[in-house]
C-alpha cells in the first residue's frame, strides 16, 4: 500500500525506515486514518517523520505523491530569501500613484517569470526587481496596484493544500537559522578527557578500595573529577566590507561560539579580506591592534581548531600578488595565499566557513579566489548543515 | 491493556489541536512512546498532565538533568549506604533488596494500573541516554542484576517524552517513537487557550493584547519571541494592572513580561518609532491571517 509514497519520501530526503513504515501499516490496519486523506497526512507524519526539520520535505513529497504539484522549488525559495530583510512599508502620494494605473495581469505574469530568470540577488526599495519596500510589482511591503505578493499567507483547507503550503519551510536544516541551532552544531566539537579541574563528584572505586584497605577495613570514600572537554578553538573572521551583508548570520555564529562554554580555550581574531603578515585583535583591523602572524602561530599551538569565517571573495591580486593588500597603506611582501597556506599547515584542524551559499561559489565575482582558498581549507557554507559538517571535519585530522 | 480504546480529546484546562490529539491517540493505541518537541512555552509538559487527566490515569514524572543516567530510571542500588551500614551493622546488610530503590520507569512498570509516564526534557541528559533506554521501553522489562530479579511491566505505561532539541536524539530511538511537533498556535487557537486561563476576560482587551502579541512576534530578528506562557502572564498583568484596552496597543504596558532580552527591547523600540509601525495597520490583518 502506498509503497511508492515510501520511495517518494526517500527521494525527498526524509529518512524513513522499514520499522516506521511497518508501524504505519499497523496503524492503517487498525483503521486509524479514518479513511480520510488529512487524517492520513497527520498519521503518516507522526509515525514516519521524526524531526520538524523534515516536515517541509514531507510536505513536498506528500503534495507530489497525492497531487503531482510541481513546484519550481529552488526559484521560489531564493525569492523568499531576498524578501526576508524587509524595508519599512512605503507610502505613496497621489501623484506617484498615477503612473501605475495601466496594468494587465497577463503582462505582469510574463514579467515576473522573466525577472525570476534575470534577477541575481536581493533588492530593496527600487521599482523593477523583486524586493521589499519599493514600487516594483513583485515582492511585499511595497506599492503597486497590481503587484504580485510573494510571501503571503494561505488558508487552511485540504491535506494536499496544507502540504502544498509548506508551513515548515523555516525548519529545514539547510536554511540559515538561529544562534541556538549553531550552538547545537558546535556541541559536536568536543573531546572528553583529562581530569584537571572542577569539583570531585564521581566515586573513585579503585581509590576507595585502596584507602579502605589502608585503614584496615574502615570505609573511606574517594571521589574523582568527571571528564572535561579539552577542545580549544580559534575563530578567525573577515571583517571586510563585502562581509557587511552577512553581518547578521555571522553575529549569530559569533554568539553561538561565544556562548559555548564547553571549550577549554576560545580566541577571536580578525583580518581584512585576506591574511598577510599581521592579524588583528579587533574587528576594525587597525595596525595598533595588530599581531604578527608568525607570533600568532607561535602563541596558538597546532592543537587549536581553527575556524575561518569569510566570503573568500576578493580581487585575485589580493591573494596572489606581493603588495596586493586591499588597504593602500599596507604593504605585504608575500602574497596572501602563501600566508594562508602557512596557517593551514600550522593547524592540524582547520575549516573555512563561507556565508555565501555553496551554490553560488562557482558563479560569483569571487569565484576565482573562493576556489583558490578551497584548495587550502575545506570550505563549508555557513548554515546549520554546513556547520555540522565543518564540526565533523574538525574532529578528524586532515 | 484492554483500555487501548480510551480516547484522548484534550481537557478543560488544556486545549490540544486536532493533530496533537491524533498523535496522542496513535501513540497510545500502538503502544509507542510519544516524542513531543516544540518552542519553549508551548505546553509540552502540560500535555502529559492533560493526557493523564483526560484518560483518568496517574501521572509519573521523571525530570531529566544533565547528570541523569538511564539506569536511574529503572532502579538505584545504594552501594554507599550499604557499605556504611555494613560498617556499623545496624541493618540487615545481607539482603540486597533493602538497598534497591525503584526509579520512575520501575515504578511505572510495577504499578497496578496503567499509568502515564512523562520523561521530561530528555535532551538534557547525555547524548547516549536515549539509546540506553531503548530496550526497556521496547519490551517493557528489565533485570536487576544485583538480585537477579526481572521486573516486567504489569501494564504498558503510556510514555510521553519531551525534548527542547538541545541535543539531537539518536536515530534508533527516534524510529521507535511517534513524533509530534507542537507548532505555535494560530490566533483562533490562542484565543481559546487564553480563554481557558482567563474565562472572564473582556473580548476587547483580549483582541488588543493578541494583536500586539502577534505584532511583536512578527518583528523580524527577535532573539527570543514571546511564547504562549508569556502571553498568559502578560494578560494576567494587564488584568491585575487594570489597563484599559485602548492603551494596550499604544503603550504596550508591562512589556518586560513579554520581552526578556535587551536587544529585543531595542529592536521593538525602533519599530515603534517608525511612524506607521504598530498594529493599527497590521493588527486586524494579522489576526485574520494567522
Amino acid at each position: 500500500m502506498f509503497i511508492n509514497f515510501f520511495y517518494m519520501l526517500k527521494a525527498h530526503g526524509v529518512p524513513v525506515s522499514i520499522t516506521e513504515w511497518m508501524m504505519l501499516m499497523e496503524a492503517l490496519g487498525r483503521g486509524m486514518a479514518l479513511s480520510s486523506l488529512s487524517a492520513f497526512y497527520h498519521l503518516a507524519r507522526a509515525v514516519l517523520v521524526k524531526s520538524e526539520t523534515y516536515y517541509d520535505r514531507y510536505d513536498l513529497a506528500f503534495a507530489g505523491y497525492f497531487k503531482g504539484i510541481e513546484t519550481p522549488l529552488e526559484l521560489t525559495e531564493k525569492v523568499l530569501q531576498w524578501l526576508e530583510k524587509a524595508l519599512p512599508p512605503r507610502l505613496i502620494s497621489l501623484a506617484e500613484r498615477k503612473q501605475f494605473e495601466n496594468w494587465d495581469l497577463e503582462e505582469l505574469r510574463r514579467q515576473l517569470e522573466r525577472r525570476l530568470r534575470e534577477q541575481q540577488g536581493e533588492h530593496h526599495g527600487g521599482e523593477k526587481w523583486i524586493g521589499t519596500g519599493g514600487t516594483s510589482p513583485f515582492g511585499h511591503s511595497g506599492y503597486h496596484p497590481a503587484g504580485v505578493r510573494i510571501g503571503g499567507e494561505a488558508v487552511n483547507k485540504s491535506a494536499v493544500k496544507v502540504a502544498a503550503e509548506r508551513n515548515f519551510r523555516g525548519f529545514r536544516t539547510d536554511e540559515t537559522i538561529g544562534v541556538r541551532q549553531f550552538e547545537l552544531a558546535l556541541r559536536r566539537l568536543r573531546q572528553l578527557s583529562s581530569k584537571v579541574e572542577g569539583p570531585k563528584e564521581e566515586l573513585d572505586l579503585d581509590e576507595t578500595i585502596q584507602e579502605t584497605a589502608d585503614r584496615g577495613g574502615l570505609l573511606h570514600l574517594a571521589w574523582a573529577r568527571s571528564r572535561k572537554n579539552t577542545v580549544k578553538v580559534v575563530l578567525i573572521m573577515d571583517s571586510g566590507g563585502s562581509m557587511v551583508p552577512h553581518l547578521r548570520i555571522c553575529s549569530r555564529l559569533f554568539t553561538a561560539i561565544h556562548r559555548s562554554s564547553h571549550f577549554k580555550d576560545l580566541r577571536f581574531l580578525y583580518f581584512h579580506n585576506c591574511i598577510y603578515q599581521h592579524i588583528y585583535l579587533d574587528a576594525a583591523c587597525r595596525i595598533d591592534s595588530a599581531l604578527r602572524t608568525e607570533d600568532f602561530l607561535r602563541m596558538l599551538g597546532p592543537d587549536y581548531k581553527a575556524i575561518f569565517l569569510g566570503d573568500a571573495s576578493m580581487a585575485p591580486s589580493e591573494l596572489i600578488m606581493p603588495g596586493g593588500s586591499i588597504d593602500w597603506y599596507y604593504n605585504n611582501e608575500e602574497p596572501g595565499i602563501n600566508w594562508l597556506r602557512r596557517i593551514a599547515g600550522h593547524f592540524s584542524h582547520a575549516v573555512w566557513l563561507n556565508p555565501l551559499p555553496a551554490a553560488y561559489w562557482d558563479r560569483t565575482e569571487g569565484t576565482f579566489t573562493i576556489n583558490m582558498i578551497r584548495e587550502v581549507f575545506p570550505m563549508f557554507e555557513l548554515t546549520v548543515e554546513g556547520l555540522e559538517k565543518a564540526a565533523k571535519k574538525l574532529q578528524v585530522r586532515k | 491493556m484492554q483500555e487501548q480504546n480510551a480516547f484522548f480529546g484534550g481537557t478543560e484546562d488544556y486545549i490540544a489541536s486536532e493533530e496533537l490529539q491524533n498523535s496522542v491517540n496513535v501513540a497510545v493505541s500502538l503502544g509507542r512512546p510519544l516524542l513531543i518537541k516544540g518552542e519553549p512555552g508551548t505546553g509540552k509538559t502540560m500535555l502529559a498532565r492533560s493526557i493523564a487527566d483526560g484518560l483518568g490515569k496517574e501521572l509519573l514524572i521523571w525530570n531529566i538533568k544533565s547528570t541523569t543516567k538511564a539506569k536511574d530510571g529503572l532502579y538505584i542500588y545504594d552501594t554507599v549506604q550499604r557499605l556504611y551500614d555494613s560498617q556499623f551493622g545496624d541493618h540487615d546488610v545481607s539482603d540486597i533488596r533493602h538497598y534497591i530503590k525503584m526509579g520512575k520507569i520501575g515504578e511505572a512498570f510495577l504499578s497496578e494500573k496503567r499509568v502515564v509516564l512523562l520523561i521530561d526534557e530528555i535532551d538534557k541528559a547525555d547524548i547516549e541516554f536515549p539509546n540506553d533506554l531503548l530496550w526497556e521501553l521496547d519490551i517493557m522489562t528489565f533485570d536487576i542484576t544485583e538480585t537477579g530479579e526481572t521486573v516486567k511491566a504489569k501494564h504498558r505505561p503510556i510514555v510521553i517524552i519531551t525534548s527542547n532539541a538541545e541535543k539531537e536524539l539518536p536515530d534508533a530511538f527516534l524510529r521507535r517513537c511517534i513524533f509530534h511537533y507542537i507548532a505555535f498556535p494560530d490566533a483562533a487557537m490562542m484565543q481559546r487557550i487564553v480563554r481557558v486561563h482567563h474565562p472572564d476576560l473582556q473580548q476587547k482587551l483580549l483582541e488588543e493584547a493578541m494583536a500586539a502579541f502577534y505584532w511583536i512576534r512578527g518583528i523580524a530578528g527577535l532573539q527570543k519571541k514571546p511564547s504562549t506562557s508569556e502571553l498568559l502572564d502578560w494578560v494576567q498583568a494587564l488584568v491585575v494592572g487594570g489597563i484599559s484596552p485602548e492603551k494596550i496597543g499604544k503603550e504596550l504596558p508591562f512589556l518586560g513580561v513579554l520581552i526578556k532580552k535587551d536587544q529585543d527591547f531595542n529592536a521593538l523600540l525602533q519599530r515603534l518609532q517608525h511612524p506607521d509601525a504598530p498594529k493599527r495597520t497590521t493588527g486586524p490583518g494579522i489576526l485574520r491571517n494567522w
